[in-house]
């Protein structure tokens, strides 16, 4: 079977015309009829039929059904929206895995793997020396994105299917999704970074309408805002990054990777390598959420959850890793470009996940875990070890949709509250959702031998073994926070006693299989994808990281002995338990009240001083940049609008409008309409040409 | 003026001062017909007045001069005036029938 990589973009990208056309239409319909129905029911606004009706259709329509929050769509309307959405992917997951799959096993078949595989559609624009094909390019790299982007986007929709049932905005959700699928793969398939740029705008411009989902709420729209205009600032360097690579190497397409391994670049003064370097990380900081442009993504939890999953944690968000990967090749020209994305990658971890620490939405642990995890991907590749962050992509993607999943399960089963201090106790009421979400919450501690394990301690290995012993120490203690607040979030929600309202306790329930059975997947992947990457000192050939290579560049190849690898292993296995048992210990005990759900904590907490109430408050970073960005943009604003253009440029206008006013006001008066004074002026002026003429 | 460099003067019985002085005041009763005048009908005959008045001295360097380009003026002088009359009387009798008036003076409605 020999299935066109076109497809599998071009398949959700139909799934989105579909779905939103229909979704339009039906909306269209929808809206005509209640205003008809509600046309009828008032019939005394309406104007021509008067009192007849009035009466009759008060009683009827009295309390109508077509309140602010809408009906619930017809089930065959679900129907269609779920079914095309799902399926239209489930189709993109069939083409990519057909295409991905033969390829990898033919790669790992061989010596030093395959080359790409590039399918040119048509050619975009030429325009003197440069030319953009719309290509796509199968090669190591974007097979293993592809595959578990599709893989993990598929069971997403099918959980949405349930998750999303009560929602009126059904078929815009699917249709947005569909569109976030097409622009992802797009981004993935890419064979130049023109091409990738649509994919990356167009993932940004999904994840905006889809955080703004919940559009009639403020703080949607507010967190839709401010994740696409954080990105704008990173997507300003990722322009002038591309503009940088065209005259580094005068082509856009992956072959300059090729080039940047050759040597081959027009002029080799370092400081351009270096700034193009930095202006391409800018882009990957602004999309993946790192210091200081992470803020977005905490906020970006207004969105629904799946969405959260999907975009803000699984897929869209590792594309600055890919990026920072696929351009691995022009980083490690510039060795000091690529101790700025370790640092920046290391420090992010650490400052998200003690963020993570204190916070009691569910989500919002999510969310800071997810920007902690992306630190790590950013401090492997820093560290030279692009692979190995590749293969944390991987994971995390398995774990972390996983873990969002089943936050969204238990949103659902606890009626949309988000707030862990008014959980507990849960574990009995929703096993499945426990069972999926502890492997999950085991797998991303780090614990052997599930996927975490693999990925984060070959991190924390190779920074290691480049001599960055801080950076390692950072990547450690994180791995210990990041235990500690996952098994917090786990004993909060689902350990202890019921801390919400009795009423709220009757209600939780487990929820449908479409919701459950993705769970179940994501759980069995968060067990099994690890082992792809076994590394040596453990009996396996790190398979992943070595099918990669081709791919990527490898800055520093380090290798550590098998008994350094052991102590590595077991002092990261040792952090994360001591991280767990004091989570363990802390929370999810008896006597625990929504408002101290911990004794212990509580103590820690006021023995912390300073520091505790900073980490609560989140650094006060919003608060930081409110004060010394934003409030001085708005004062900027408002003197540009108040000062200069309500003073200057329009008092110019409202001038010259009132000079015309004011002669016009008075030559008006001559204009007398008695034909006899003009005759005089006319004589007049003879006259006075006579004179002239005469006298000249 | 340039009376030497002339040929074929014809000598003038009446004296070119006579014409010129018929003309000029010929020419201000016109004028003063125009300005003080209110009915449309009597500026008009005043503007033809001007008008002879101006042909006369055309025609009386003309003849001064023995040059004919002067008397083809005042051909195209009275066709003009012809079409104009034709033009402006057509005017007024549509004034009139609008207005039941031809006095300029209650014309006056295209003001401020």
């Amino acid at each position: 079977m020999n299935l066109p990589l076109w497809l599998i973009p071009a398949l959700p990208l139909a799934g989105f015309l579909l779905n939103g056309s229909v979704a339009l239409f039906a909306g269209w319909r929808r809206a005509r009829k209640s205003t008809a129905a509600w046309r009828e029911a008032h019939p005394e606004d309406h104007g021509h039929d008067g009192d007849a009706a009035a009466g009759h259709g008060h009683d009827d329509h009295g309390h109508d059904a077509h309140g602010p929050s809408g009906p619930f769509l017809p089930y065959g309307e679900r129907l269609f929206y779920g079914v095309v959405g799902v399926l239209s992917v489930g189709l993109a997951t069939v083409v990519a895995l057909a295409n991905a799959v033969p390829y990898a096993l033919a790669s790992t078949a061989s010596e030093g793997g395959i080359g790409p595989v590039v399918q040119s559609v048509w050619k975009w624009m030429a325009a003197g020396h440069v030319s953009v094909e719309m290509a796509f390019r199968l090669d190591p790299l974007s097979a293993m994105m592809v595959s578990f982007v599709t893989f993990v986007g598929l069971l997403i929709h099918v959980f949405s299917v349930g998750y999303m049932q009560d929602e009126e905005g059904y078929g815009r959700y699917f249709a947005y999704l569909n569109l976030f699928m097409f622009a992802m793969l797009t981004l993935i398939l890419a064979d130049s970074l023109v091409v990738l740029f649509i994919g990356w705008e167009g993932v940004g411009l999904c994840s905006y309408l889809l955080i703004g989902y919940y559009y009639d709420k403020d703080f949607a729209h507010a967190a839709g805002k401010k994740a696409f205009v954080t990105n704008r600032i990173g997507d300003f360097g990722m322009v002038l990054g591309i503009f940088g690579i065209l005259a580094l190497f005068g082509t856009t397409d992956f072959s300059f990777v090729d080039l940047a391994k050759a040597g081959a670049m027009n002029g080799t003064a370092s400081i351009t390598v270096y700034a193009v370097c930095l202006l391409l990380f800018l882009g990957a900081v602004g999309k993946s959420a790192q210091v200081p442009l992470y803020v977005w993504l905490p906020d970006a939890m207004a969105g629904p959850t799946p969405v959260s999953a999907l975009i803000h944690a699984a897929t869209m968000v590792t594309a600055g890793v890919y990026l920072v990967a696929r351009c691995s090749a022009v980083f490690v020209l510039a060795p000091d470009a690529l101790t700025l994305v370790a640092w920046v990658g290391a420090g992010t971890a650490v400052f998200a996940a003690t963020i993570g620490l204190a916070q009691n939405d569910i989500k919002k642990v999510l969310a800071y875990s997810t920007v902690s995890q992306l630190g790590y991907m950013f401090l492997a590749c820093g560290v030279g070890a692009f692979g190995v962050g590749m293969f944390h992509v991987f994971t995390h993607a398995f774990f972390k949709a996983c873990l969002f999943l089943g936050s969204g399960s238990v949103i659902m089963a606890m009626h949309h509250e988000q707030d862990m201090r008014a959980m507990g106790g849960l574990a009995p009421k929703v096993k499945r959702t426990y069972l999926t979400m502890m492997v999950a919450t085991v797998a991303i501690a780090g614990i052997p031998p599930l996927a975490g394990f693999f990925s984060k301690d070959q991190i924390l290995g190779a920074a290691f073994a480049g001599g960055h012993l801080v950076l390692f120490a950072i990547g450690l203690f994180t791995a210990g926070m990041t235990a500690f607040y996952m098994f917090r979030l786990a004993r909060m929600t689902f350990y202890g006693e019921f801390r919400g309202t009795e009423e709220a306790e009757k209600h939780v329930h487990e929820s449908p299989a479409t919701m459950t059975v993705p769970l179940i997947v994501l759980a069995a992947g968060s067990i099994l994808v690890g082992f792809l990457g076994v590394p040596e000192a453990l009996g396996g050939s790190n398979r992943f990281v070595s099918f990669l290579a081709p791919s990527l560049a490898t800055a520093h190849p380090h290798h550590l002995s098998h008994a350094t690898e052991y102590v590595l292993m077991a002092l990261s296995v040792a952090v994360a338990a001591a991280g767990i048992l004091l989570a363990w210990r802390w929370y999810g005990q008896k006597g625990a009240t929504p408002e101290v759900p911990s004794a212990a904590a509580q103590a820690f907490y006021e023995k912390s001083g300073a520091l505790g109430r900073l980490v609560a408050n989140k650094w006060y970073v919003d608060e930081g940049i409110e004060a010394a960005v934003l409030s001085p943009f708005r004062k900027i604003g408002t003197f540009l609008w108040r000062g200069f253009d309500s003073l200057v440029i329009d008092g110019i206008v409202n001038a010259s409008a009132f000079l015309v006013e004011l002669t016009g006001d008075l030559v008006r008066f001559f204009t007398t309409g008695n034909v006899r004074n003009y005759a005089l002026s006319f004589s007049l002026g003879v006259l006075v040409l006579a004179l002239y003429v005469f006298l000249r | 003026m340039e009376g030497a460099a002339m040929n074929a003067v014809v000598p003038m019985t009446v004296p070119l001062n006579a014409f010129l002085a018929v003309g000029t005041i010929l020419f201000v009763i016109g004028l003063a017909g125009v300005l003080l005048k209110r009915n449309a009908l009597s500026m008009f005959l005043s503007i033809e007045l001007m008008m002879n008045a101006v042909n006369l001295l055309f025609l009386a360097y003309a003849r001064m001069r023995g040059d004919a380009s002067g008397q083809m003026v005042v051909f195209f002088v009275i066709a003009v005036a012809a079409a104009e009359a034709a033009v402006g009387l057509a005017i007024f009798v549509a004034l009139f029938r609008a207005k039941r008036t031809i006095d300029v003076d209650q014309i006056a409605s295209l003001k401020w």
